[in-house]
């Protein structure tokens, strides 16, 4: 799996951080679309998910902003408290469940930390030249991260606090045909959305972390190629595709960032875990196959048809 | 000094007829010269080494595509036809139609098309060898390489029978546009809008068949994951860019299993050899040669800096016999690993449909190696100059059925 390091950690609001992300060598880095995520593999094992919030002109880091969750599942306490600046993250990914489709008329609604993938979309929305406005609400002014980044003239802010819940229902009107809205916050946020925004109109993405499905694993774990009945041990140093073809299969890969789909596999027997930008969700559930060059294994041992 | 200086200088013409029809010394001269080097005859810059030429491709945020990836400026001179949403794009604008296209031309997706394309392929092979099991003479070009992705993809896209004839020279022109305004592209100008009026006809919701391709675009823009404003113009990039190159690809492989035979018998005894072939071709004969970039900034490459504003010519087929990279680049070498060549480009905007051109020519090629014993050369193959593509106009071939 490959490896990122962390390059600066920032307090950017109450409660919230912004870890900015590099290669080891700091080399590019896989590209991106607004709306992505990255999975972040963290030393105690844990594997969250956070959507980029970063500069995708900037091709040599990643940023992403954490919120502490004190009734979490660790995570983020992990992140806030232990993890520092040098330390080492793994990575898969990115991938993107939230893209921005294309329109003249952009409403964002953004709920707390659920800022973060509208950001991107923001930068997008404004070198496309299209219309936008966010509305931005949180718990206090000091809890919302990212403020300083947003052009006041299109962003209302709402804190909580000062001036209750998001007044949804009028600042959205009744989107028509060239607009869409995207919004990411907590569910009961969604909800309220959902109740004013035709579906066919709404975007929405909900920014809880979820854990990935698959075991993630960084002890070694064994590979048959079922073509010539060689079985290799795979350890964190090399990728399944590198591991094969040393071992004489024939392979063919192009991008070797589990982004253009060549080096697809099927997958025998043993239960993959699905680093790469390709396949969906039900592809990847179905696991019969996987593309090697980023993928790895969740079980002790994968059978390939190689 | 400008940078102009310090750039090693060319003065030949890389599109010229002579060098487009044998570029190889042109191409080694290129790579020797230096990691970019100045073309005086058209006042850009080239990069030919395997090295330079993957990164720049990958550097989408310094070499922009927005400005045309011809030797037009599309910021001085206005392009010949609406710049395509993919090709001739950058993020943001280029998210959604690859993302869509990518979608609908993944290797999963194309699995409905396999079986299908698959029996074409045995029915045209069946077709071409008769029944008399006597060797059979064939323009190689015309009866396998274009007439099978013309017999499967125009289907597999939606669009009407009538008019594909307009499919080859179109694409021809347009590969012909992205060079200099030079003959080759005189020579097409006259025909080319009433080829481009019948593409663009063919791209509408209304004229394309309900299942396919095309129908699986529009559906996207009903989603709306793309504009209907959109729709039209990635249909568009699917005829353009979907034709000619897998039919040159072809032609490549064709070439090689007639003048490499022992690869032939490789290909045909060696199920995994098959993996690899079609892309060993596409590495050899880059049927793309070439693509333009635009210097967002000043971009320093080795001792040079290419000056922010310049067009780059980015020497596909250059990098893929960069020795360099590559052991015995010349060589048509099905053992070979070809993972890595830039025959499809590479970085965002590498070939969406290079799934589709594998999977069209694992079908024909599966259909021959089952059939045909032999492929051996029955005359001298002719080529034909274009400005963007390498290719065959003929390829005498002798079948020797199995």
């Amino acid at each position: 799996m490959s490896s990122l390091v962390v390059t600066a950690k920032d307090v950017v609001a109450d409660g919230v951080v912004a870890l900015t992300l590099a290669r080891p060598d700091g080399g590019r880095l896989p590209d991106w679309t607004p709306g992505a995520h990255v999975d972040l593999t963290f030393d105690s094992g844990a594997t969250r998910q956070y959507s980029l919030c970063g500069d995708r002109w900037d091709p040599a880091s990643y940023r992403v902003a954490v919120l502490r969750e004190p009734d979490g599942r660790g995570g983020s306490r992990h992140v806030h408290d232990v993890l520092q600046v040098g330390d080492r993250v793994g990575l898969g990914g990115p991938r993107n469940h939230f893209p921005l489709v294309p329109a003249p008329r952009y409403r964002f609604v953004a709920g707390g930390i659920g800022v973060t993938p509208l950001l991107p979309m923001i930068a997008a929305a404004r070198v496309l030249g299209a219309d936008w406005t966010l509305l931005y609400g949180g718990r206090r002014r000091a809890s919302m991260a990212f403020l300083d980044e947003l052009p006041p003239e299109h962003t209302t802010v709402v804190p909580q606090d000062e001036q209750g819940l998001l007044p949804l229902a009028s600042w959205l009107g009744s989107p028509d045909a060239d607009t869409v809205v995207y919004a990411c916050g907590p569910e009961p946020l969604l909800a309220a959305v959902a109740a004013v925004v035709p579906a066919d109109r709404l975007r929405v993405e909900r920014f809880t972390t979820t854990e990935v499905a698959a075991p993630v694993r960084e002890d070694p774990f064994t590979v048959e190629l079922a073509r010539t009945g060689v079985t290799l041990t795979v350890d964190a140093s090399l990728s399944v595709l590198e591991a094969a073809r040393r071992a004489g299969a024939t392979t063919l890969s192009s991008c070797e960032r589990g982004t253009c789909g060549t080096c697809e596999t099927t997958v025998l027997a043993g239960v993959p875990d699905h680093r790469d930008q390709v396949l969906a969700d039900h592809e990847r559930a179905a696991g019969d196959c996987m593309l090697p060059c980023v993928s790895r294994a969740a079980s002790d041992h994968l059978v390939l048809d190689l | 000094m400008t940078a102009a200086d310090l750039a090693p200088v060319s003065h030949v013409d890389p599109f010229a007829v002579e060098v487009l029809t044998d570029p190889l010394p042109f191409q080694a001269a290129l790579r020797d010269a230096g990691a970019v080097v100045h073309l005086a005859a058209h006042d850009l810059y080239a990069m030919g080494r395997y090295a330079e030429v993957r990164a720049a491709l990958t550097d989408w945020q310094r070499f922009c595509s927005s400005a045309g990836v011809g030797l037009s400026n599309f910021r001085t001179e206005p392009p010949w036809r609406p710049p395509s949403l993919l090709l001739e794009a950058d993020p943001p604008h280029h998210d959604a139609p690859r993302r869509v296209l990518a979608a609908i031309l993944g290797p999963r997706a194309l699995r409905r098309w396999r079986d299908r394309w698959f029996a074409a392929a045995v029915e045209h092979v069946d077709a071409l060898l008769g029944t008399g099991g006597r060797p059979v003479e064939v323009d190689g070009m015309a009866a396998l390489a274009e007439a099978f992705p013309l017999r499967v993809f125009p289907d597999a896209v939606g669009i009407a029978r009538e008019g594909r004839e307009h499919l080859l020279p179109y694409g021809e022109y347009l590969f012909n546009a992205f060079g200099p305004h030079n003959e080759l592209v005189a020579a097409g100008a006259v025909a080319a809008g009433g080829h481009a009026a019948w593409v663009n006809a063919q791209c509408a919701r209304e004229t394309l068949a309900d299942e396919g391709f095309g129908a699986d675009i529009w559906a996207a823009a009903d989603r709306g994951d793309l504009t209907v404003d959109q729709a039209p113009l990635v249909v568009r990039s699917l005829l353009s860019a979907g034709v000619d190159t897998t039919v040159h690809g072809l032609g490549w492989v064709l070439h090689g299993m007639a003048t490499h035979p022992d690869q032939w018998d490789r290909y045909r005894r060696d199920p995994a050899r098959r993996r690899v072939c079609f892309d060993e071709a596409v590495r050899w004969g880059s049927p793309v040669q070439t693509f333009f970039r635009t210097a967002e900034v000043d971009v320093p490459i080795g001792d040079t800096v290419v000056p922010e504003g310049s067009k780059i010519l980015m020497y596909l087929g250059s990098a893929n016999h960069d020795p360099r990279h590559w052991d015995g680049p010349q060589r048509f070498d099905l053992d070979r690993d070809p993972s890595g060549h830039v025959g499809f480009g590479f970085g965002l905007h590498q070939c969406v449909g290079q799934h589709v051109a594998r999977l069209e020519a694992d079908a024909l090629l599966a259909a021959l190696a089952d059939r045909v014993e032999r492929i051996e050369p029955a005359g001298d193959p002719v080529r034909r100059a274009n400005n963007t593509m390498r290719e065959w106009a003929s390829l005498p071939l002798r079948l020797h059925p199995s």
